[in-house]
């Protein structure tokens, strides 16, 4: 990715606050992102916006890139409405791991953390709700890793509650 | 859901109920005949349309996005090849931005269309639906002109356009806009002026800006609240920056205001309309692009503004014709989160004209 340097009121705040931390501040294609440790991620949402009014949770979603170490990728999108800025924090997370819960900061984060965990499997500590969202509750796996194929399902409840062999 | 007391019951309301506008299943509690918690039970729709897009090329996927908001197809495409043409660095030429807003904006005024006729007869109104779907089927007419399909449209291409414009398209369009303005007092008249209509919704599911902030509200719902926040403002897109029109606000965030909100912003879609039809920029209809799409390794996420608020595609390219990663960031799933706070306290009748002015598609909610 050919990113370029993002320099700032924003990253400086960052620096300012993380230090360490902050592993890389940077733009591509016009959009700036930090990536920044897994424990700073709260505090550095919840930073932005009381000092940087960063008052909008666009999103949180995750990637999986099943052969680095850590595997996943959080990301999450916010956007300031005085600003009419919108950026993205980024934060490795291990198989296993847990992020802390961004709902007391945005509301909004409840569903979303709830969706990344039913999709990659992603627990989040202290969410209010952890439940799966899309996906059955009983269900096993997490669709969205890489390592679970197109057409894999889990067969035991889909015969159990569909009462057919297989849904292929 | 905690244990009751002895006066509260649970009500299922759907997966199978009109008022909810496809699959949703809200479990409520209730105090009497008052909402004391709601518990959205989504997913009756799931098709993994985000597993999907890592099986299949950029080129390929590009329907598929039609079938998550099916109410607003053509904004869904638009936002898809929006992001796809940021990580190629291409821009769609004058000629296909100019389509792009007026295909987008046509589909904004079906979307409220048939957003306005449902709401109506949800709270009751029958007639508004005849009168609705009959205005909806001018722009469902200039769709099908334009490409054969009439829902699922794939009017984009990545790059900017498959189709010319057919020889008609200007005068249909002007005449869709000439006939549609007066419908919209028209259906003021039924409604806006209905003393039944108003006392209904007013007060009703009132949510203010602070806390449509707080749930990444966007949209109608967060404008109704008084927050004038419009991507197609705050930040441009295809072209948005050249037309003149107005964000429409209202204050109090109740149903009412939700609904005056819609209405206007049809006609501000007119205005819109009417710019861009009046001087569409001759040319080619597709930038000059690869004919193998295949973006360099990196990430972007881009947003437009669709009929039901921030529609948002962030894709991680690894530099193959396959996306490695594909988000959908949907409007409905998230102010659908918003429903909780929005009933609490509020009649069983009312949760339906909540469900209502909130605007979702549960094709889009699940995806």
């Amino acid at each position: 990715m050919a990113t370029v340097p993002w320099e700032g009121p924003i990253p400086d705040l960052l620096r300012e606050h993380f230090g360490a931390a902050v592993l890389e501040t940077s733009a591509y294609l016009d959009q700036p992102f930090a990536v920044i440790t897994l424990p700073a991620m709260v505090p550095a949402l919840e930073l932005l916006h009381a000092e940087a009014d960063f008052d909008y949770l666009v999103d949180i979603t995750a990637v999986d890139y099943l052969k680095r170490t850590p595997r996943f990728e959080l990301v999450y999108v916010v956007y300031s409405h005085r600003r009419n800025e919108r950026i993205r924090l980024k934060a490795a997370v291990a198989l296993g791991e847990q992020p802390l819960s961004a709902v007391p900061v945005f509301l909004g984060a409840n569903w979303l953390e709830r969706e990344v965990y039913d999709m990659f499997g992603i627990a989040f500590s202290g969410h209010p709700d952890p439940r799966r969202i899309l996906m059955p509750e009983e269900w096993t796996g997490f669709p969205l890793r890489k390592d679970y194929g197109i057409v894999e399902m889990d067969n035991r409840w889909v015969q159990a509650n569909l009462g057919i062999e297989s849904g292929q | 859901m905690t244990a009751l007391d002895s006066n509260e019951m649970v009500l299922n309301m759907g997966p199978q109920h009109p008022s909810t506008h496809g699959v949703l299943r809200i479990v409520l509690k209730l105090d009497g005949e008052r909402v004391t918690n709601t518990d959205c039970i989504i997913g009756y729709l799931h098709r993994g349309v985000e597993k999907i897009a890592e099986n299949r090329t950029y080129v390929q996927f590009a329907p598929y996005v039609d079938r998550m908001d099916y109410l607003a197809a053509v904004s869904n495409g638009l936002g898809y090849c929006l992001a796809v043409e940021k990580l190629m660095n291409a821009v769609a030429t004058p000629r296909a931005q100019a389509v792009r807003v007026i295909l987008t904006e046509l589909n904004r005024i079906a979307s409220h269309l048939l957003w306005l006729g449902t709401h109506a007869l949800d709270i009751g109104a029958i007639t508004p639906l005849f009168y609705t779907l009959r205005e909806r089927e001018g722009v469902l007419k200039i769709f099908e002109n334009y490409c054969g399909a009439r829902l699922t449209t794939h009017a984009f291409r990545i790059g900017g356009l498959q189709y010319e414009l057919y020889d008609d398209f200007e005068k249909e369009v002007e005449t869709f806009c000439r006939q549609f303005l007066p419908k919209v007092d028209e259906y003021e008249e039924l409604l806006s002026g209905n003393r039944i209509w108003r006392e209904r919704l007013r007060g009703v599911g009132i949510i203010d800006a602070e806390t449509c902030k707080r749930y990444g509200v966007t949209g109608p719902v967060l404008r109704a609240a008084g927050v004038a926040w419009d991507l197609r403002k705050a930040q441009p897109y295809s072209g948005y920056e050249q037309y003149e029109f107005d964000v429409p606000t209202r204050t109090s965030g109740d149903t009412l205001d939700r609904y005056f909100v819609r209405l206007d912003e049809m006609r501000q879609s007119v205005r819109i309309i009417r710019q861009a039809v009046a001087n569409i920029p001759a040319g080619p209809i597709m930038a000059k692009i690869a004919k193998v799409v295949k973006p360099a390794v990196g990430e972007a996420y881009v947003s437009i503004e669709a009929p039901k608020g921030e529609l948002g595609y962030f894709i991680v390219s690894d530099g193959t014709t396959h996306p490695y990663r594909l988000r959908v960031r949907p409007p409905s799933f998230v102010n659908l989160q918003a429903l909780g706070h929005m009933a609490r306290g509020a009649l069983v009748a009312d949760v339906v004209a909540i469900i209502g002015t909130i605007d979702i598609v549960l094709g889009e909610v699940d995806r």
